[in-house]
């Protein structure tokens, strides 16, 4: 490894060559700007607002890609001409930018904002074209309104990399717009919903669909009997929405602000793993040993499902027919939950938070839900939880600690790994081995299959049984291991596919943290961890035994893969389109 | 000048489609296929509507989005057919100072369509361009290989019509 020695303002540091300007200033305290550069995927040096000065340039440089390769380089990031520029780079983006912070969903939580304050602009100092877009509401998982766009790419980036790329610029110079094919809506083309677009966006114009409103009116009819599950992964981000530090495990605040918010009750999504766990691997079982389809692949990640649909829909009948676990809990909390409480399922709202906002679709499927009731009637995000909490002026970080209801307050450590990639898998395996050997095995942790990495393998032996699994997360690493499936040339019996890099941690619903953090710190496995950390210390550690699960077969489903079982947890898929629908 | 995206109907016929799936097997594993094949499809078809662009996105294997970007951003490209006679208008600095604009106007009012649109009947297509290197006969129009020079809006009536019933 080449170091160099350079100078950033003066001062002396030593470098790895080949460093960029970002990355050495980000080594020694030093933030610089930046609005278009996404680590790894979009790394273009367009937005200019990274401009720095090397001693002996012909001009400023874009800090994002320009790497130190010189020993004795001289950098300045801060002169008076360099603030200058990028004041002037930001008026003009603002130039063609509707300026409306005060109603904007990200407000306070905005790149563009953010950087206006500490550069003192004067939002009038130049008029554009000032060009005006219809916002576009044709999807369920979210809005895209162009008037707040800044052409930095980093959604068009984030979509390319899930290998849907169903956004991109459109026309050129002044009317280059960020935008489907043929001025389709979104809701015209193959979007998956995952809503990473909206987690990288800087600014306003991709946002989730905002559905808090409908939660508060429910909450406020005294006709509605309001019960809420929370995902795994929330408990594990939330906290960041209100200044705690990523990686902060907040289950029991989480649950006393809901109380606080008039739900009637707070579950568990945990549970609807765990119970998910008991299907699916019930279902892998009876297809090993009946000549089912293999591998097969799980089916709880709804933009998975999503682009299976879309550009897999060959590879279909791989797909375990287990619903979600937000579908599982949302169908037991409408009819066993409603029968052991006495209520008319028909009066009860389920309201599920979760990390994602392709759930938002995931409700409205056909093939789940029955009597003209859907299993859940509203889905919101990490992000419009938080909202709600603020409005609700619940102070989170001081809150004690709640306990969730019975009869879905249990969740075991294998149903909160669901929230990371790889953490499916392990649930399920630790089901499995037991269920095929007879034993309470002990050895539990399966840890090849645990990390961030996009495609993981492993071999294991299950009773006798040799069972070689994939995990991949990111709809990128999907491709390549379906590819494989596809082509004849995968030996796997099981595959665990999450659509968002890292899983759930790192969905599309959950907080958004700006470039400058998520640029350097690997955000998915600092969430991640603390899912682990919970598995650890919870009772139950496995699907199966927890009582509350095993309550629910008793008393009400009797076997895994019954047939009530299959009518209220299971679902089907459609083959769907590609590019333009 | 923004794109017109064309609202006749697709009339490709299976010669044409063939001959673009042979242009896109020939392409399939260059890196940046997008723009030849693009070309090619364009000397096909005369213009690259949606049904085109699909067969590409889907041919190459990339996004109809990545397609439809490239054929945006590149003036050559046209999501409009040519009509019979395409009359093309140089908004270039010369002969829009010398009212290029209110030719191009009175072309579009005559034809009843803008600027990167194309008759119903087929017939003419309208074009704005840029510098055509006659600045000389500023404001210029030409419709296939004849040349206008120096015209004025009023002008405009008489030389369609010489191409209405031709």
């Amino acid at each position: 490894m080449e170091m160099l020695n350079i100078k950033i303002n003066g001062q002396d540091y030593t470098v790895e060559k080949n460093t960029t300007i970002l990355e050495a200033c980000h080594q020694f305290g030093i933030k610089i700007p930046t609005l278009c550069y996404l680590k790894d995927i979009n790394e273009i040096g367009a937005c200019r607002m990274c401009l720095c000065e090397v001693k002996g340039a012909r001009s400023l440089v874009a800090a994002c890609v320009y790497p130190i390769d010189r020993e004795g380089t001289e950098i300045f990031t801060n002169t008076p001409e360099i603030r200058q520029n990028r004041k002037t780079t930001l008026e003009l983006l603002l130039s063609n930018h509707d300026k409306k912070c005060l109603s904007c969903p990200r407000s306070d939580n905005c790149e563009l904002q953010t950087l206006c304050l500490e550069y003192g602009v004067d939002e009038t100092k130049f008029v554009g074209a000032e060009t005006h877009y219809e916002e576009d509401h044709s999807t369920l998982h979210l809005v895209r309104n162009n008037n707040k766009c800044i052409l930095c790419r980093r959604c068009v980036a984030a979509c390319k990399e899930q290998f849907v790329g169903v956004i991109g610029p459109v026309n050129r110079g002044f009317d280059t717009a960020i935008g489907c094919a043929f001025d389709k809506e979104l809701g015209e083309v193959s979007c998956v919903s995952c809503g990473q677009c909206t987690v990288v966006c800087p600014t306003g114009a991709l946002v989730e669909n905002d559905n808090t409103a409908a939660v508060f009116k429910a909450l406020a009819d005294p006709t509605k009997h309001v019960v809420v599950h929370t995902a795994p992964s929330i408990r594990a981000t939330l906290g960041e929405c209100f200044g705690m530090p990523i990686g902060s495990l907040v289950t029991g605040k989480m649950v006393s602000a809901l109380r606080m918010l008039g739900f009637d009750k707070v579950f568990d999504t945990n549970f609807g793993a765990d119970l998910t766990i008991m299907e699916e691997g019930t279902e892998f079982i009876q297809r090993v040993k009946n000549g089912g389809v293999l591998p097969m692949i799980t089916s709880c990640s709804p933009g998975w499902v999503k682009f299976a649909e879309h550009y897999y829909p060959d590879l279909l009948p791989h797909l375990s027919t287990c619903k979600s676990p937000q579908q599982m809990q949302g169908a037991m909390i409408k009819s066993y939950y409603a029968e052991k409480a006495g209520i008319d399922p028909h009066d009860i709202v389920v309201v599920s938070v979760m990390p994602c906002v392709a759930k938002k679709f995931e409700i409205t499927r056909d093939d789940q839900g029955r009597d003209g009731m859907q299993d859940n009637d509203i889905s919101i995000s990490t992000r419009e939880l938080a909202k709600m909490i603020k409005t609700a002026g619940i102070q989170f970080t001081d809150l004690p600690d709640g306990d969730f209801d019975p009869i879905m307050a249990i969740g075991s450590g294998a149903g909160t790994i669901f929230g990371a990639t790889g953490g499916v898998m392990e649930a399920a395996l630790r089901t499995v081995a037991d269920v095929l050997t007879g034993e309470d095995l002990k050895q539990i942790d399966y840890n090849e299959v645990r990390g961030t990495d996009g495609i993981k393998e492993a071999t294991y032996d299950v009773a006798g049984m040799t069972v070689k699994v994939a995990v991949a997360s990111g709809l990128k690493n999907a491709a390549e291991i379906l590819d494989k499936v596809r082509a004849g040339e995968a030996d796997y019996q099981f595959i665990e596919i999450m659509c968002c890099p890292g899983g759930c941690v790192n969905g599309g619903g959950q907080p958004i943290q700006p470039g400058h953090v998520r640029n350097f710190v690997d955000l998915k496995a600092l969430r991640a961890k603390a899912l682990y950390q919970d598995d650890l210390g919870l009772p139950y550690r496995k699907s199966h035994d927890n009582p509350e699960i095993k309550a629910i077969y008793d008393e009400y489903l009797g076997e895994p893969g019954s047939h009530l079982a299959h009518e209220l947890l299971h679902t089907s898929y459609v083959a769907r389109k590609k590019n333009i629908l | 000048m923004l794109k017109k995206i064309s609202s006749l109907p697709f009339q490709g016929t299976p010669e044409q489609e063939a001959q673009l799936k042979e242009v896109i097997a020939k392409h399939k594993d260059d890196p940046g296929a997008v723009m030849p094949v693009l070309q090619e499809a364009q000397d096909i078809y005369g213009y690259l509507p949606l049904e085109v662009q699909l067969m590409i996105a889907e041919g190459l294997d990339v996004p109809i989005d990545e397609v439809y970007g490239v054929a945006t951003f590149y003036s050559q490209f046209a999501l409009s057919p040519k009509g019979k006679y395409n009359i093309s208008v140089c908004l270039g600095t010369a002969c829009y100072v010398k009212g290029s604009g209110d030719v191009l106007n009175r072309l579009s009012s005559e034809l009843g369509i803008d600027a990167e649109e194309c008759t119903m009947d087929g017939k003419f297509s309208l074009t704005a361009c840029r510098c055509i290197g006659a600045c000389g006969l500023a404001p210029v129009m030409t419709v296939n290989d004849d040349v206008y020079g120096r015209l004025t809006a009023d002008e405009v009536p008489s030389i369609l019509a010489k191409y209405k019933d031709a």
